[in-house]
């Protein structure tokens, strides 16, 4: 039997008092791709930030086992440096800090290890070309005046530098044209042929043209109502949202 | 010689605190009197028009009140600070000459080795009077006159006389009028007309008795068509007893002359840093301060740029950084006094710990001032909920033909931000850290490299102390 790596059971989250997330149960496995559909509202992105260590995300029950170990407790640096990863839906701007030095700060934090300049350099380099980045952008300001897209990008161009064990992509695909989502999903696979998993989150199903999730999973109103395959996500195409969640309801 | 270190409640500002044990040859009793100014002027064999404006000046100062704005100084007692302390040495040319303590103080502090990479000349102020000045000999044959203010009144009296106390008059305020007073030391820079000064000149001020005031003269002149960069870099280590600067700097930059004036003041924490710094630019002239304020109990600092040749600029560039304890008020006061006159003011502040950082600004722009130009933009980060952000620009216009730009922004460190960076293994301190350097970091580019570094290890240091 594999190895679990994220095992999540009866996880109820607040945001100031007010329940969100109301008793999840998710499992993944190394090397797995998982997909989290649903509404607006529902608890996709609580999930997402809970996973990460906001904060503002009060656990009230459940666990949140990473590679057998509860990371509940943990601030958001720790759980980066056991290999969470979490792409934004929006990433912070952060004036007068280059977008190379923040990643070589970071890696060195994630890996452990300082970062010389010129390897760096090199390793920036070429996995910007594979996402079609210019060179420029290692040295703009981190996310100033980069567009929705250019974002997206530069939070992948930040998974593939720091190869965490879990990328959570947090809407990755809105706001990217459909060349970027084509070069943003060989990327993941990228990863998850390294036997890395990813859990995506998205409204849509675009990125899954692309991607071949083993489970997909439909959150509703702070619940997994529905885990199955690729014919979930086809499901929805079917019957919206709305349809779903009245198949839920008359329940 | 017996060397103690001080102790430091708040952060340990390292060398800056070792202080040397106290030896002079000459000192005057606490408090002003006319027989006091007399005795400091015959001292330094001083001509009588010196004496005379010295003499004057204090007439102002004891007719002035003290200001009732700005910083609370009633804590600081101008009587009892002791106005002029010789050290117990004489002018030294050879850096092997000065003696051991004081040079220890310096090496402590990295001069030798920064005229060694990269400086033109030194001067470098131990207390009250230059200890030792330096200047390569390329820019003497050049015509370049680098000395300190004493020096310079002796050999080049009559551009001393021309000059001094012209632009910052001791009617101006009370503390011109002290300064006038009792002013001792400073340096004098004298460059001729189309001389390209391409290194900077670098001066370095440290104050290291107790109780003793600080009144600095600088004087620098370009001549037209020429250009130099200063460097003023200042300390002192600390004592339970206040200190005062009251230090004045005048600036004349001619006709298509350029000045870059760069300061870095990290005082001790019981310092009254009270200084008066002019500027007057003639036509198609360049001013650029830049100026970062970190130490000192009690800061009112406004570089002032007179712009009274047409097409003459002025740039700011400032950087305050208020910690526990610290009331900084900073500025600029620009003066458009003639058409087409250009300029530009970038100013940062951050406040931690109780902090206060106070942006104090002037634009004037005069009634024949016609088609004139500036931008203003004052930016402040407090990072926690106990310290203190305000910003106060006033404008005052005679004319309506100018165009002005004017952006203020009061913030904290943002929430969000902090977890993104940490959501990338960054710790927090780390974040904090870098997200106050990326604030800062236009200002930080416009500083020479080791004060550059001096100021991030500085944000490093007050970071890591402010956060449990």
């Amino acid at each position: 039997m594999k190895k679990k790596l994220l095992d999540i059971k009866n996880l109820k989250v607040n945001i100031e008092d007010q329940e969100i997330l109301k008793g999840i149960d998710l499992e993944i496995n190394p090397g797995e791709i998982h997909v989290i559909m649903g509404p607006n509202g529902g608890g996709k992105s609580t999930l997402a930030y809970t996973l990460m260590g906001h904060p503002r995300y009060e656990v009230t029950e459940g666990q949140i086992l990473f590679d057998g170990e509860e990371i509940k407790d943990l601030s958001p640096d720790k759980r980066a440096k056991k290999g969470v990863f979490l792409s934004f839906q929006y990433p912070e701007e952060i004036p007068g800090v280059t977008v190379e030095e923040f990643l070589r700060t970071s890696k060195t934090a994630v890996s452990g290890e300082q970062q010389k300049l010129i390897p760096f350099k090199k390793l920036l380099k070429s996995k910007m070309e594979e996402l079609e980045m210019k060179d420029e952008y290692a040295s703009r300001y981190l996310n100033l005046g980069f567009s929705g897209g250019e974002k997206k990008k530069n939070e992948i161009l930040q998974m593939s530098i720091l190869e965490p064990k879990l990328s959570i992509l947090d809407e990755t695909d809105s706001g990217l044209d459909v060349d970027a989502i084509r070069i943003v999903a060989e990327d993941v696979n990228r990863l998850q042929n390294g036997n890395r998993s990813v859990l995506v989150i998205t409204h849509y199903n675009k990125l899954l043209d692309y991607l071949k999730p083993d489970f997909v999973h439909i959150l509703l109103d702070g619940k997994i109502v529905k885990s199955g395959g690729l014919e979930l996500a086809e499901e929805i195409d079917k019957y919206g949202y709305e349809g779903i969640k009245a198949k839920f309801s008359r329940n | 010689m017996e060397k103690k270190k001080t102790y430091i409640e708040d952060i340990n500002r390292g060398i800056y605190d070792i202080k040397d044990e106290v030896n002079y040859s000459y000192k005057t009793d606490k408090g002003l009197t006319t027989e006091i100014i007399i005795e400091i002027s015959k001292e330094k064999n001083e001509p009588q028009w010196m004496t005379d404006f010295r003499l004057k000046s204090l007439e102002i100062y004891n007719s002035k009140p003290m200001p009732e704005w700005g910083a609370d100084i009633t804590d600081l007692n101008v009587d009892e600070i002791i106005a002029y302390i010789r050290p117990n040495t004489e002018m030294k040319n050879k850096w092997e000459d000065v003696p051991e303590d004081i040079k220890n103080t310096f090496e402590r502090l990295g001069l030798p080795q920064a005229e060694r990479e990269s400086l033109a000349g030194v001067g470098a102020q131990y207390d009250s009077e230059v200890v030792y000045h330096n200047i390569r000999q390329e820019l003497v044959d050049q015509g370049v006159i680098y000395t300190d203010m004493e020096t310079a009144l002796r050999d080049y009296e009559d551009i001393v006389k021309e000059y001094f106390m012209k632009l910052v008059p001791p009617t101006d305020h009370k503390f011109a009028a002290l300064h006038g007073a009792v002013w001792s030391g400073g340096s004098f820079v004298y460059v001729p007309k189309g001389v390209n000064v391409d290194i900077p000149l670098q001066s370095y001020f440290r104050m290291n008795a107790p109780g003793a005031g600080q009144f600095e003269h600088t004087l620098i002149i370009l001549e037209e068509n020429s250009m130099l960069h200063f460097i003023e870099g200042c300390s002192a280590p600390k004592y339970k007893v206040n200190n005062l600067h009251a230090g004045c700097v005048e600036l004349f930059v001619k006709e298509n002359s350029r000045l870059r004036y760069s300061t870095i003041e990290n005082w001790s924490r019981n310092m009254y840093n009270l200084n008066t710094k002019r500027a007057v630019v003639d036509k198609n002239g360049v001013i650029e301060w830049v100026s970062g304020s970190f130490g000192s109990k009690v800061s009112m600092l406004y570089p002032m740029s007179i712009l009274r040749g047409q097409g003459a600029r002025s740039e700011f560039t400032g950087i305050t950084f208020a910690s526990s304890g610290q009331y900084l008020d900073t500025g600029t006061k620009v003066i458009h006094a003639a058409p087409y006159t250009r300029s530009t003011v970038n100013s940062k502040s951050i406040s931690k710990d109780g902090g206060h950082a106070f942006y104090r600004g002037l634009l004037k722009v005069a009634k024949g001032a016609h088609h004139c130009k500036s931008t203003i933009s004052c930016e402040s980060l407090m990072l926690d909920n106990k310290s203190k952000s305000d910003t106060l620009p006033i404008i005052e216009l005679d004319n309506d033909n100018i165009d002005i730009g004017h952006e203020a922004k009061i913030g904290r460190i943002s929430d969000e931000s902090i977890f993104y960076l940490m959501s990338r293994g960054i710790s927090e301190e780390e974040a904090k850290a870098m997200i106050v350097r990326g604030f800062v970091e236009p200002i930080t580019k416009e500083l020479p490299l080791e004060y550059a570094v001096e100021l991030n290890n500085l944000i490093n240091i007050e970071l890591e102390g402010s956060i449990g």
